[in-house]
């Protein structure tokens, strides 16, 4: 049976609304929102900091170490069991590669960077919307990087390539009894947009080979759609103190002369009695 | 096409900055073929083909010479362990204080647990080991006072060009401050006024990026003290 209309009435290219922010966690070095749909994923990062235990030191780079968690109350059914869970291990391990094609730790050997990602509310793509919230709060956290990861689930069902799956979707057989389990596939997909780098690609279900590949590259599409949300929230924390200037200078760091404008050289020494 | 940004411009990583050859990558920026690529968030920053990043976030990362405020956290044979709101602890020598400490001498007589202290960095390694020394001019041990973090790559504007911002609160308040290159700032003074020498670090953090700075703080500091303000750049030396 074909899949002609989505349930939720979206074009099958179309993502869910997004949302973003950056810096919504005070005490955190670095955090994010990012919202898809209904599912919803706070990320905060905290260091470079001492790693602990200290035999997972790396002498030669910095750590990266992800905590994927949903929060009891954020599934739509039963209640989810409060802590790790083989599911949400899973989850951090693969968030943690998907993210660490992109960071570069060199100048921080033996030191960690946490990331923890919390759902407080999920309806599929949480994996994606968490990879998304995280990338944001590393780049908040002026963690080197060479660019933002953006994460999107591409779906097969009945005939169709489906982007950004919902919960309805992911479980679609229940809801459009005609069609089968097999014929129901979802495969989330991390992608580095500048070069186009896949750095998570994971399958539920069975595709064949040239869907695939024409997933991925809808998948592709998508994630440039998924990566413009996540760099305007980081412009708009960091550039909005400056548009409130009435001088209408904008984004001027500073143009006065009577300030030391070589912020980068710190030949000031700060010290005085 | 060339450079894609303006200067000053608010870039995030993965933006490209330029896309020929005809510009050189400085800090936080890596080259992807012909484009020029962001790799930090910050401030870009045009020096003549030279294209860099200022840095908005991040930790502080210790640099020989600093001035950093430490807080002991560990007494250790011959020496202690110093916090310096980095990553990387510090260990200050028993050698490098300013009185001479006797063989099997009790170090906490000297820099007990908790312990505030000013002090220079002497030596980074490769690996982020790290030497302090209070062993010159004004290094000492903080007593009284209140300790304010503040975003690090907001000290160079906290202090200003040659130290005229910091003594311009300084003059307003009266207070002793003493602003670390790690982002903690020392403040000793009236309680009131240390009050008022707080916010005013606060106000320059946050509007840092806007023009006219000192001139705004300046009316901001009289307004609120009633002291008369005379602008004096040229008396700092870094150690007094």
């Amino acid at each position: 049976m074909d899949y002609n209309k989505r349930l939720d009435g979206r074009d099958f290219d179309e993502l869910r609304p997004m949302e973003a922010k950056a810096g919504v966690i005070k005490k955190a070095d670095g955090s994010a929102y990012f919202k898809m749909g209904n599912t919803v994923a706070y990320a905060a990062v905290y260091g470079p900091r001492e790693m602990f235990p200290k035999f997972q030191q790396d002498p030669k780079k910095g750590v990266l170490r992800c905590n994927y968690n949903m929060m009891p109350f954020s599934g739509a059914g039963e209640r989810v069991r409060p802590g790790p869970s083989r599911r949400s291990k899973e989850i951090s391990a693969v968030t943690e590669k998907a993210l660490s094609a992109v960071v570069d730790l060199t100048d921080s050997p033996n030191a960690v960077v946490d990331v923890y990602i919390e759902l407080p509310q999920t309806d599929a793509g949480s994996r994606c919307c968490g990879i998304n919230a995280a990338a944001i709060a590393l780049a908040d956290a002026g963690i080197i990087m060479k660019d933002i990861v953006a994460a999107v689930a591409i779906g097969h069902a009945g005939n169709k390539i489906v982007v950004d799956l919902n919960y309805e979707e992911e479980h679609l057989p229940h809801y459009l009894p005609g069609l089968d389990n097999e014929d129901v596939a979802d495969i989330p997909v991390a992608i580095v947009p500048s070069t186009g780098e896949i750095s998570l690609l994971q399958m539920d279900g069975i595709v064949h080979k040239e869907v695939l590949f024409k997933a991925l590259h809808k998948a592709k599409a998508a994630a440039i759609q998924v990566n413009e949300v996540q760099r305007n929230a980081l412009r708009e924390k960091f550039s909005s103190s400056a548009n409130d200037d009435d001088n209408g200078n904008g984004n001027n760091y500073s143009n006065d002369s009577n300030d030391d404008t070589d912020n980068n050289e710190n030949n000031d020494d700060g010290f005085q009695n | 096409m060339g450079l894609l940004v303006k200067d000053k411009q608010v870039v995030v990583p993965g933006d490209v900055l330029a896309d020929d050859l005809g510009f050189i990558p400085g800090f936080g920026t890596y080259r992807n073929n012909h484009n020029l690529v962001c790799s930090r968030l910050g401030l870009v920053n045009l020096e003549g083909k030279v294209v860099k990043i200022i840095p908005l976030s991040g930790k502080y990362l210790p640099r020989r010479n600093d001035i950093v405020v430490g807080r002991v956290f560990d007494i250790l044979m011959a020496g202690w362990r110093v916090d310096i709101n980095s990553p990387y602890s510090a260990v200050l020598s028993s050698k490098e204080t300013p009185e001479f400490i006797e063989r099997n001498e009790d170090l906490s007589r000297h820099f007990d647990l908790d312990d505030h202290l000013v002090c220079k960095v002497t030596n980074v390694t490769s690996q982020n080991l790290v030497d302090v020394s209070c062993r010159d001019q004004g290094l000492r041990k903080l007593r009284g006072g209140r300790i304010l973090p503040v975003n690090t790559h907001k000290v160079p504007r906290i202090i200003g060009k040659k130290g005229s911002m910091v003594s311009m609160i300084k003059q307003a308040t009266g207070c002793r401050i003493i602003v670390g290159q790690n982002g903690l700032v020392w403040i000793d003074g009236e309680p009131d006024k240390e009050n008022i020498a707080v916010n005013a670090i606060r106000k320059i953090e946050e509007e840092s990026h806007m023009p006219g700075l000192t001139d705004r703080m300046k009316t901001y500091l009289e307004e609120i003290t009633g002291v008369k303000i005379s602008l004096n750049e040229g008396d700092y030396n870094g150690l007094q």
